[in-house]
């Protein structure tokens, strides 16, 4: 099974969603909400390091107000590019400004069962197997834990899920599900043990984290607290805003960016005053709120346009982005989910968002479809020759040839045709057959797709991971299972 | 009594206009206007006339919490005059509302919380981050019909069952009927832990509450 990981890189296309004009604007204006609104950090240690370097803090309301230059200067000791390793060295990614690398979505409550069809709650086996999918999946470059295994305990359950991840694929592993300080403490001397000492997870870190913010302007204790251990053991660290236009943000875009900017840039900060130059990362999944019912959407143009904002302003601040694209609002792999996977994958690219989130997911990614993440690895593979563009050369111009073949002839038998045809794109899942054949088979894309992860489950063998380290994670977990929260 | 004032109570309520029907419900006393024919006959019509229209697909939730804070300001300032009189605002029912405990996830909520109350419910909301045992003595106290539960995280799922099993034991379950919702609850869910009522949204929700209380919706 091949080790490599497709990932876009040195792209030809750009599009200017925002000059740097307006980038500094929102910038300007984040700044003037952080200093004079503030924004809520219910923690004791967070709240504490805010204090220490002068920041107004509000114990009562939690709300840290902090000087612009306090910001600017604590974002400047975040590094720009750094390494998320995996257990198999080769599949490193370098988080260097020119890579897009997908993982899978996270993190569900239920699932469309492989074999049955049917949905129901997920539990720790669909996240092993989803692993091994993706281990195998040469677009999948690292691992979200996808769904939440129900079946273990809520205060050991991410310990669990990322375990389970590490014995089934040599590939990173990110979790958004390890939300307390406790809970992290314990995920960190498990990193350690993968990597091989806790200094080699510094340098090599196998793991890292995405906490989500509270918007608007505000942050969870316990992810704030989670993301401090992980800062302090080296381990990247991310904060998600998923602000959103109508409920959680303005109606505006711009707005929008403004608060999500806001949440970001200030616990950023709070790592970097704490632990300077901890390894962080921008993180966004910005939408607009159904103007009907209120609900989280997952796409549309405005969570298309934010998609590419995202990227931008992560360049501004000079740290890698990890954005929220795919993850349709669709019920089902429909013509919605076509459509939201690939806009929001299209401008989040072209931008040269980091890393990608995530292949798998229907219903505002809280439903796992194993046709959907085969799709939508096909998806990120469309939007990958695109990101290429037009290249225009002496080779390419191909003018011997055209002269060749000259006024109605063909290019199939010509020397210039075999050398570049493989570079044209052949897909998987796009039906491209005969009428009459489709007539007679009836089956799609989505056919296809659930068909080629089952193969994949059934056939492909990752590399194990030492029995012995597996069962000195258990130990790890057990120890904390045992203790009542 | 001035039907003009009345036709502008309602048209505060349509425009989402939370200063102008506090205005209109002070008028109202200074006039001397029973509150209680002020509410039913000026600020209920406005309401029933966004409702209608998002139901039409007209109006946008944003028109709705609107027009539900402006009947609650309007409320606040005629409540006083009403208790002079003796005299109470009819409630659909008494409804806590409450994040559980380990979540600070407040949003779904309180949109719950607004729809419940412009739709007639008496609501009290204890915001976030709230202890099982701490939502049922609220609870009890205010002789509440309704428990609505909020968690958006799978790990704090579990407060719900929680809540629910302790009613058990105290053989309260007839007494207080208990709803759920957030991101993560789904009708399995729903189902294993025996909640009486669930909603995916916050105007479903407000049907839900009903269909609780016998209410024809």
């Amino acid at each position: 099974m091949t080790k490599t990981i497709q990932s876009i890189t040195n792209p030809k296309l750009r599009l200017e969603v925002l000059t740097a004009d307006e980038v500094r604007r929102i910038h300007d204006a984040t700044l003037y909400m952080i200093e004079k609104v503030g924004v809520r950090f219910p923690s004791k240690r967070a709240l504490e390091i805010w204090e220490a370097h002068g920041a107004e803090v509000d114990h009562q309301t939690k709300i840290v107000r902090a000087k612009p230059h306090l910001i600017e200067e604590a974002l400047k000791q975040a590094p720009p590019a750094y390494m998320l390793a995996a257990r198999d060295p080769q599949q490193d990614l370098p988080l260097d400004g020119n890579h897009v690398f997908v993982g899978t979505d996270g993190c569900g409550v239920e699932v469309i069962d492989i074999y049955t069809g049917q949905r129901r709650t997920s539990c720790l086996n669909d996240v092993r197997d989803i692993a091994r999918i993706a281990d195998a999946t040469p677009e999948i470059a690292f691992h979200w834990v996808p769904l939440s295994a129900q079946d273990k305990p809520p205060h050991t359950r991410g310990l669990h899920e990322i375990k389970v991840i590490w014995e089934n694929s040599t590939k990173h592993v990110q979790t958004e599900s390890i939300y307390n300080e406790r809970e992290a403490r314990a995920a960190m001397e498990i990193a350690a043990l993968i990597a091989g000492g806790k200094e080699e997870l510094r340098k090599r870190p196998v793991l890292s984290l995405m906490q989500c913010s509270t918007p608007p302007l505000g942050h969870d204790g316990g992810s704030l607290d989670a993301a401090l251990v992980a800062a302090e053991f080296g381990v990247p660290t991310g904060f998600m805003t998923m602000a959103s236009c109508l409920t959680t943000g303005p109606a505006t875009l711009a707005g929008n960016l403004v608060v999500g900017n806001a949440e970001v840039i200030a616990a950023t900060a709070l790592l970097q005053l704490a632990y300077p130059g901890a390894p962080v990362f921008y993180a966004a999944a910005q939408t607009a709120s159904d103007l009907r019912t209120g609900a989280y959407t997952g796409g549309g143009p405005e969570d298309f346009l934010l998609a590419a904002a995202g990227g931008v302003l992560a360049d501004f601040y000079n740290i890698p982005i990890s954005m929220g694209s795919f993850a349709t609002g669709a019920k089902e792999p429909n013509w919605q989910a076509g459509i939201e996977n690939s806009l929001s994958t299209f401008m989040a690219s072209i931008t040269m968002c980091d890393m990608l989130l995530g292949v798998g997911f229907l219903y505002g990614s809280r439903i796992w479809s194993y046709a959907q993440m085969m799709m939508d690895c096909e998806i990120f593979n469309i939007v990958h020759k695109m990101m290429q563009g037009i290249v225009v050369d002496e080779e390419t111009l191909a003018l011997e040839t055209i002269a060749a073949v000259g006024p109605g002839g063909n290019f199939l038998a010509q020397k210039h045709t075999k050398r570049h045809m493989r570079n044209l794109f052949l897909p998987e899942f796009l039906d491209r057959r005969p009428y009459g054949e489709w007539e007679t088979k009836r089956d799609d894309a989505r056919d296809w797709a659930l068909a080629k992860a089952r193969r994949i489950l059934a056939e492909h063998q990752p590399d194990p991971l030492d029995p012995k380290l597996s069962a000195e994670l258990d130990r790890i977990i057990e120890s904390l299972e045992r203790v009542p929260v | 009594m001035s039907q003009e004032l009345l036709e502008k109570m309602a048209q505060s309520i349509i425009d989402g206009d939370a200063d102008l029907a506090a205005e209109l419900a002070r008028q109202a006393i200074a006039e001397g206007l029973d509150p209680l024919f002020v509410i039913t006959n000026g600020y209920v019509p406005g309401i029933n006339k966004v409702g209608e229209a998002f139901g039409a697909g007209e109006a946008f939730l944003p028109e709705l919490v609107m027009a539900g804070e402006a009947m609650k300001a309007a409320v606040v300032v005629l409540e006083p005059e009403l208790l002079r009189k003796g005299s109470e605002r009819k409630t659909l029912g008494k409804v806590v509302m409450a994040t559980v405990e380990g979540d600070i996830h407040e949003i779904g909520k309180s949109l719950v919380s607004t729809m419940l109350s412009a739709a007639g419910f008496t609501v009290y909301d204890m915001g976030v981050d709230n202890p099982s045992d701490k939502i049922i003595e609220k609870a009890l106290e205010v002789d509440a019909d309704i428990i609505g539960l909020s968690a958006l995280l799978t790990t704090t799922m579990i407060r719900q069952k929680e809540v629910i099993d302790k009613l058990d034991a105290r053989g309260l379950r007839k007494k207080i009927k208990v709803m759920v919702g957030g991101a993560p609850v789904t009708r399995e869910w729903v189902q294993k832990i025996e909640a009486d009522g669930y909603s995916e949204d916050a105007i479903g929700a407000v049907a839900v509450a009903k269909k609780l209380m016998g209410i024809e919706a």
